[in-house]
């Protein structure tokens, strides 16, 4: 592709953003607060250091996550349910893992590995009624969504809650101390401000292994084919039944990685008030960052920071609710300034073509 | 004749065979509660939004828009309905409502008919920018006022009236009590005669006005799609957009119209899920409904007394979730004869292997039924979740899909 389109097709999402923070302004000014007062306070803010250690342990699972949606949505399916899948695993992980102890690295890896295969099973289920029952994957992995949680709570309180505990609310035991990925603040020299979470190093290997998998191998290659071109992808022999069932479980593998991060850095065990809703989220990264490792970082980045800065806001008397509102607006309007932004890279490159074969 | 009907029967014997175990099933003591009165009556009221999504889903997915969005339309015909209903009263909240849910359907049609982007990116763009609109308005439409949070409302103002059938179903005339035909049937306790005089008075008595309103909207669907010129453009449009241009068809309007009209009905149902129900806006109250309402659609197979049939089902299935949770635990037994069935016709038809698999599942919730004697509240709140799966994985191999469902159509472009 040529310099000039990369550059437009780069534009996309920096239209998006002005537009958003424009609308946001708007609103701000329709409720009678300084836009420029509330984002001075809220850039201030989220640039300090404090602040920027929080955004980066919140990015982790939000990137993990966009990238588990990403892998479905290479080829045209949307797994909706990472929700009730990085639930799933957290869950069943937060647990076996908290019941033996041995050296750190392999009590980790076993952790991520218990993970990672019980939510690839929960999103198989998905894939199986797709293949077999001809069910959409967006109906049925809303479905296993409300199903998960079901099921989590009533396992949480009856099967995995830590025996003879005082604490009032049902919680799995606490992972043994090898269990617990160890912070990197030593290793920045950031005595002086909380946790940064060790498994930003897990994040950013789970990028280079999704740019190896989606565009260096054959499945990578079999799922961007089957999603630019079903019909061509079918008549390269691809099957596409074995396709969306690998898919989805590749999906819910990495889903399995998204809790994680808050499980091994910070909660140390599975709680009623861990983390969720990063599932949805990491829809959102995905969409904005076009399932591309690097644009999905960013966007983890982006909403992180929007998430971290925002909590400042109420101290000022400005709804920080807005925040959740710029992002959607973000993403909406993102979506529709890149169909635009491919048909007029599409029109280029039709002009560019036709004047080769004139001269 | 006997013989087509027979034929007939054996043809749906997965819709009629989980029937007539219920009726049977409810005849014991502790599961009566699976077909009185109250559990239909409760059935109706949960039935109603999930149809009206479904109808928002036709209206939409006829002129071959995908619209994943129906579940934030109803998010915002939730909130809308009750800012409305607390501003001005419980029929301008309804309006209001409608209004919610048709700007986010202007947006989704905005997204996808004049910029072409993916349908149900757009859809899931909508349903996360719904959750949001809706969270901040309520925090700043409420700031100063009692009983609100920024998770939920006050309540509405008014009512918007319920009716009972005189006679039929006991109804008051001049405030004189008249005789109440089903409801003396239904303490007659006779098999059959008496659950379906509880089928009966669940839709007779203490219906609320709304619900009416949104019962008529079926056979108005069917005219409007299936008997008039708009409504056949609106299907061609679906099906062939191209030949339909050719026609002089103009079908961007087509589409737009549809796809507002799927997010009216949908405010509809949110505003009815307030105004008919919990008379303030919850954050979380439409549960998935919307998807739901998405499913009885794919259930009825596109058609609007099918979406009917549909709702009525899951609404049920929610109604003994909300209602009668011990009831729930009868329904272990029909699933494990209805299963047993299933093991019975795969292995008629030489399929051992399913019929091997059938068995033990029928086998283990015969087991979990004789071992307990009621099914943990965290399995019976999601009731209506797991029957949409398990009702769409037998009726999803028959529909007939719009032909150009989900295709993006640009003006002047084949496809």
């Amino acid at each position: 592709m040529k310099l000039r389109l990369r550059i437009a097709s780069l534009s996309a999402p920096l239209i998006a953003l002005a537009i958003s923070f424009g609308l946001s302004s708007l609103i701000l000014l329709f409720i009678g607060k300084d836009p420029v007062e509330t984002f001075q306070i809220m850039f201030e803010y989220g640039t300090k250091g404090k602040s920027i250690v929080s955004i980066i342990n919140r990015s982790i699972p939000l990137y993990i996550s966009a990238i588990a949606v990403a892998v479905g949505f290479k080829m045209g399916l949307f797994n909706i349910g990472v929700e009730g899948q990085y639930l799933m695993g957290s869950l069943i992980a937060a647990f076996v893992g908290s019941q033996f102890s041995i050296i750190t690295p392999i009590h980790i890896l076993f952790i991520i590995l218990i993970a990672v295969s019980s939510s690839a099973l929960w999103a198989a289920i998905a894939g199986y009624l797709k293949v077999k029952k001809g069910i959409h994957e967006v109906i049925s992995t809303i479905m296993l969504n409300y199903i998960g949680t079901g099921l989590i709570s009533y396992s949480l309180t009856n099967i995995f809650d830590e025996p003879g505990s005082d604490y009032e609310l049902p919680r799995t035991p606490e992972l043994p101390e090898s269990g617990k990925m160890p912070p990197l603040n030593n290793l920045f020299n950031l005595e002086d401000l909380q946790d940064l979470h060790g498994f930003v190093f897990v994040a950013i290997i789970v990028g280079i292994f999704y740019y190896w998998l989606v565009w260096k191998t054959t499945l990578g290659f079999d799922l961007r084919i089957t999603g630019s071109n079903p019909v061509a992808a079918k008549f390269s022999g691809i099957n596409p039944n074995r396709l969306i069932v690998v898919a989805m479980v590749t999906s819910g593998g990495f889903a399995g990685l998204v809790g994680l991060g808050p499980l091994l850095g910070y909660f140390h065990r599975f709680t009623i008030d861990f983390p969720t809703g990063l599932g949805f989220a990491g829809i959102g990264v995905a969409l904005l960052g076009r399932n591309h490792p690097f644009g999905m970082a960013v966007g983890a980045l982006l909403f992180a920071f929007l998430e971290r800065s925002s909590q400042i806001l109420d101290l000022n008397d400005v709804p920080k609710e807005i925040e959740q509102m710029m992002q959607a607006f973000i993403l909406l309007i993102v979506v529709v300034f890149y169909e635009i932004i491919r048909r007029f890279i599409v029109k280029q490159q039709i002009k560019d073509a036709s004047k080769k074969v004139e001269t | 004749m006997t013989k087509n009907i027979y034929k007939f029967l054996l043809k749906r014997y997965v819709v009629i065979t989980p029937i007539l175990l219920v009726l049977v099933v409810a005849q014991i003591e502790s599961y009566s509660q699976l077909t009185t009165s109250g559990t239909f009556g409760a059935a109706v009221r949960l039935a109603i939004p999930i149809m009206l999504a479904g109808l928002g889903g036709l209206y939409s997915e006829k002129t071959g828009i995908v619209n994943i969005g129906l579940e934030g339309m109803m998010i915002m015909g939730t909130w809308f309905g009750a800012w409305g209903g607390y501003t001005f009263g419980a029929w301008q909240g309804v309006f209001i409502g409608m209004l919610g849910g048709a700007l986010f359907g202007l947006i989704h049609a905005i997204a996808t008919v004049s910029f072409q982007v993916d349908h149900i990116v757009s859809g899931v763009a909508i349903n996360i920018l719904a959750a949001g609109v809706a969270r901040f308005l309520n925090v700043i439409a409420y700031q100063d006022v009692a009983f609100a949070s920024s998770t939920a409302s006050p309540r509405i103002q008014g009512d918007i009236g319920r009716l009972t059938v005189p006679y039929l179903a006991g109804g008051k005339i001049n405030d004189n009590e008249t005789f109440n035909l089903f409801g003396s049937i239904e303490d007659l306790d006779l098999f059959l005669v008496s659950d379906a005089a509880g089928l009966v008075l669940g839709f007779l008595s203490n219906i609320s006005h709304l619900t009416i309103f949104a019962l008529a909207l079926i056979p108005l669907s069917v005219i409007v799609l299936w008997y008039t010129p708009v409504g056949l453009q609106m299907r061609s449009v679906g099906e062939y957009p191209s030949g339909s241009e050719s026609l002089g068809v103009n079908v961007y309007l087509m589409k737009y119209f549809g796809v507002i009209t799927s997010g009216a009905l949908s405010g509809l149902a949110g505003s009815y899920l307030v105004v008919a129900g919990t008379g303030t806006y919850l954050e979380g109250q439409t549960g998935g409904r919307g998807f739901i309402g998405l499913a009885s659609m794919l259930f009825g197979n596109y058609k609007p007394f099918g979406i009917l049939m549909g709702s009525g089902l899951f609404g049920f299935a929610d109604a003994l979730q909300l209602r009668s949770p011990d009831a729930v635990h009868g329904l272990l037994i029909v699933i494990s004869i209805f299963l047993f069935v299933l093991t019975l016709k795969n292995f008629y038809e030489k399929k051992y292997r399913v019929s091997v698999i059938t068995l033990i599942l029928s086998g283990g919730f015969l087991i979990w039924f004789l071992n307990s004697t009621s099914i943990p509240n965290q399995f019976v709140y999601f009731t209506p979740h797991i029957t949409t799966l398990i009702v769409l994985s037998f009726a999803n191999q028959r529909i007939k899909l719009p032909e150009k469902i989900g295709v993006p159509y640009k003006k002047g472009e084949l496809n």
